[in-house]
């Protein structure tokens, strides 16, 4: 903990406010971040997070409000100007760029060159010193960035940040693409960035991770800092997220609908495998039933998903509804069998950004509304409303761009396209992902819904809690093996994590 | 410590809550917004059409607004025209289709054939048919070669260029074949209401096109697949099959095409649809249907092709040469890009929270 008197502060945030024409994004933060100090944000989506991480960054200006940089006001006119001053900004989508190596990447911009010829050695030297600095020597200067993880990515675009003089480093949620070990290996890193006296402002709306490395605490809501500066160690989780949500949460996970004794088996996987990810994978699943698939990342637990839904081909095995079975590596085959799939990345993956909310929720089912090949888009605006109204889906318009709303309200539309379709099988894939707290017990209270009449769902989800508390079953699985198959009620976090560290290990 | 009021009411929380993602739209000002929609770039279209034939009419006179140049310059459209309506549909769904010139070339020769024409003689839309099978059956080797076999539309369709190209010479040993069919020429020859068939031809699979991209399941399978095809394949379309039609639907655009050039020329032959790849793809992009996909308009590219037909008069009548006319063409379609690039980029630069 930092003392709460004598330190100054490294950066002050005073009435800041933004609009766009006549939305207005933030309506009033105040915040203040001293050096070596981890500053989280909290908020929902659309509280205002991005557009202070874009002010902070140069990448928007405010309208009115003072930014004051060890003590001096200052404005930031752009992305080249925040880095002068100090700040850098790790975003949720990484901009590195795959086909460099790890040195070109770090020096992108501002090469390290002697008379316009590119200084190779000087850059190879200067990328092992920051990585050592960062804890990982491993990731070596002349890797191709594109042969990373995800987690060594981050390590890249936070060494390129650290090649600047940087002293307040700010982290657009770093940890929703990262596996549990591989966020334990972030905190390290930004323990060590804390410690050599960078301050460092933490986006994220995992309240866990925020009691792990969080100094102090600003909420965000409706753009408003609704508590600024709160002591993170005498914060209650409780009173976080009273004053994120408006709402007082006591459970999280509503409850489990118990599983009739004759409900009957309606998806059956046999014997399934994917050369290099997994072998020979047998379970099934009754109506009603939500099973849990817990793993690491590349356990091939998504893979897996992938290949029940034919988004992938499996050389070996069968995947039956209700006994029909399924032509290998057809997607259209399943979706007519009543099965359903939300993807990991639902804007590169699952939604027509550019479209209308209705055209993304009747993406399976537009032909069905159709008549004679001639689309009825009233009928389909009158389904999408109605799921509108079911999901709570903000903005309530069927007719707005879908690219202008927030992860949750995206994730929402997913949902709405396969409740309109009416699947007998969805599997979920990630479903809370870059989804705020409001938001996400909507779907947990839809998936529980959902299971109570009847669907028999699959939930893949990096979250052990998540799968745990959803789950009534869960699968461990770890190295393309299903290590376990068990009551969701006769297992916890500690098990599953010894279960996927054994597997891993054998 | 704590600033900024907690807000008690709760229906004021939601109605701030909803208002937070901002809309593009309602940020920008009534005259961006309205270039900057599907029916404001043809605004902008539209003026610059406006603009040329005032042009065209200042300096070359009632030679240029008399109702018989008018006819000329939509007869002239009319060939790219609908080959382009066939492009715009490849070119939504994020393809691209450069084989259309050879395969009009291709079908024009076979359609011409003197077997063809005798079996023709008796029922000349024979000759038609013919055509738009040759183009059919080149759309779905292309359609096939990219969906089924992946390999990129660039160069499959690139191979199909040359390959079609060298049939069409194979068959045709570069020989001219002369249209005997007086059926087939009488026909295309015809007018409606004063204007040729040609052109009714054009209007016809113009507003065929319009309606299947903007009223029907094919329409809007060919906008997903352009948008985000593993969204589109992910929510259960056959996204492979779907593509494979669409380069057979662009093929049979270019042998309809083959038809009306066959009648305009009385002649087939290998050398026939040279270029008209690039011509209709400019057209099509100058519309303002995006060459990345996912958003196409039929009306957009009507207007690009009536916008070269009337540059290429407005030059002729001033009896400038076709050098000058290609720089002008140029300068047009990077002013085009050019303003499509700044739109979407001021779309996408709305705040997401």
């Amino acid at each position: 903990m930092i003392e709460d008197d004598h330190s100054t502060s490294l950066l002050e945030i005073r009435g800041l406010t933004k609009a766009f024409g006549s939305a207005r994004a933030l309506k009033g933060v105040d915040l203040d971040v001293r050096a070596g100090e981890v500053h989280c944000v909290l908020g929902q989506n659309g509280a205002g997070k991005s557009t202070l991480i874009k002010t902070l960054s140069g990448a928007h200006q405010p309208d009115d409000g003072e930014i004051r940089w060890k003590g001096e006001a200052v404005t930031i006119a752009g992305p080249v100007a925040g880095l002068e001053l100090g700040i850098a900004t790790m975003y949720q989508e990484l901009d590195v760029v795959d086909g460099l190596s790890v040195a070109e990447n770090i020096f992108l911009g501002h090469e390290l060159s002697r008379g316009g010829v590119l200084n190779r050695r000087s850059a190879a030297k200067r990328t092992r010193e920051l990585m050592a600095r960062l804890g990982h020597p491993g990731i070596t200067p002349s890797t191709e960035v594109g042969t990373l993880s995800p987690a060594s990515k981050q390590i890249v675009a936070m060494a390129r940040a650290l090649s600047h003089d940087i002293e307040l480093m700010i982290m657009d949620e770093p940890s929703s693409v990262l596996d549990s070990e591989e966020v334990d290996n972030l905190f390290r890193v930004v323990a060590e960035l804390t410690r050599q006296g960078i301050a460092v402002i933490y986006i994220s709306h995992r309240l866990e991770e925020i009691e792990r490395i969080g100094d102090r605490i600003t909420v965000l809501k409706d753009g408003r800092s609704e508590a600024s500066n709160l002591p993170v160690a005498q914060t209650p989780t409780r009173q976080l997220i009273a004053l994120m949500t408006g709402t007082d949460i006591e459970h999280v996970f509503p409850p489990a609908v118990p599983l009739a004794a004759d409900a009957p088996t309606v998806l059956q996987v046999e014997g399934l495998s994917l050369p290099g990810r997994f072998e020979n994978v047998d379970f099934s699943v009754r109506a009603g039933e939500i099973v849990g698939l817990a793993g690491l990342v590349g356990s091939g637990r998504s893979e897996l998903l992938e290949t029940i839904f034919g988004h992938r081909r499996a050389s070996a095995g069968a995947v039956r509804v209700k006994g029909r079975t399924l032509r290998a590596g057809a997607v259209d085959d399943a979706v007519a069998a009543g099965v359903g799939f939300t993807p990991e990345e639902r804007k590169s993956q699952g939604l027509l950004l550019e479209e209308p909310i209705f055209k993304n929720a009747t993406l399976s089912t537009f032909s069905r509304f159709a008549k004679g090949g001639l689309l009825d888009e009233a009928a389909e605006r009158r389904a999408t409303a109605e799921q509108i109204a079911a999901l709570d889906l903000r903005p309530a318009d069927p007719d707005r761009i879908t690219r202008t709303l927030s992860g949750g309200n995206q994730q929402k539309i997913m949902l709405a396209r396969w409740l309109i379709h009416g699947t007998t099988v969805l599997l979920l894939d990630e479903p809370t992902r870059g989804v705020d707290v409001g938001a996400r017990m909507e779907i947990y209270r839809l998936i529980r819904e959902l299971a109570a009449a009847g669907t028999a769902l699959v939930i893949v989800s990096s979250e052990i809690e998540e799968v745990i508390g959803l789950a009534d079953r869960v699968l461990v699985i770890a190295d393309g093996r299903i290590l376990a198959d068990r009551p969701a009620a006769s297992i916890d976090e500690h098990g599953v994590l010894d279960l996927v560290m054994k597997g891993s290990a054998a | 410590m704590s600033t900024g009021s907690p807000t008690p009411d709760s229906s004021e929380r939601a109605a701030t809550a909803a208002e937070s993602p901002t809309p593009a739209t309602e940020r920008r000002s009534v005259a961006s917004r309205l270039l900057s929609g599907p029916a404001g770039r043809s605004v902008g279209l539209i003026i610059a059409l406006l603009i040329l034939i005032l042009v065209g009419a200042v300096t070359a006179g009632s030679d240029f607004t008399s109702l018989d140049n008018m006819l000329v310059i939509l007869r002239l459209a009319s060939v790219i025209g609908v080959v382009a309506i066939g492009v715009t549909f490849v070119i939504t769904a994020g393809g691209i289709d450069l084989s259309v010139g050879s395969v009009l070339g291709l079908a024009s020769v076979v359609a011409s054939l003197g077997a063809i024409q005798t079996a023709a003689s008796g029922f000349w839309p024979l000759m038609v048919f013919v055509s738009i099978a040759v183009g059919v059956v080149a759309g779905l080797t292309n359609g096939l070669i990219i969906a089924y076999g992946k390999v990129v539309a660039f160069m499959a369709t690139l191979a199909m260029l040359v390959a079609a190209r060298g049939l069409a010479e194979l068959i045709s040993q570069r020989q001219s074949q002369v249209v005997s069919n007086q059926g087939f020429l009488s026909f295309f020859r015809g007018e409606l209401l004063g204007i040729s068939w040609v052109v009714w031809i054009f209007a016809l699979v113009s507003v065929a096109g319009w309606f299947l991209l903007n009223r029907t399941t094919f329409g809007r399978r060919t906008v997903a697949i352009g948008g985000n095809a593993t969204a589109a394949r992910l929510a259960g379309v056959n996204v492979r099959r779907h593509l494979t039609y669409l380069y057979m639907l662009s093929g049979a655009t270019a042998g309809i095409a083959a038809t009306m050039l066959l009648s305009r020329t009385t002649a087939g032959t290998s050398t026939h649809g040279q270029l008209y790849e690039l011509d209709a793809i400019a057209a099509v992009v100058v519309g303002g249907t995006l060459l990345v996909g996912g958003r196409g308009t039929i009306g957009g590219t009507v207007l690009g092709v009536l916008l070269f037909a009337t540059l290429t008069n407005v030059f002729t009548q001033n009896n400038l040469s076709t050098s000058v006319q290609l720089v002008a063409k140029g300068i047009i379609i990077v002013v085009a890009v050019l303003l499509q690039q700044r739109f979407a980029n001021r779309d996408a630069s709305a705040p997401t929270g």
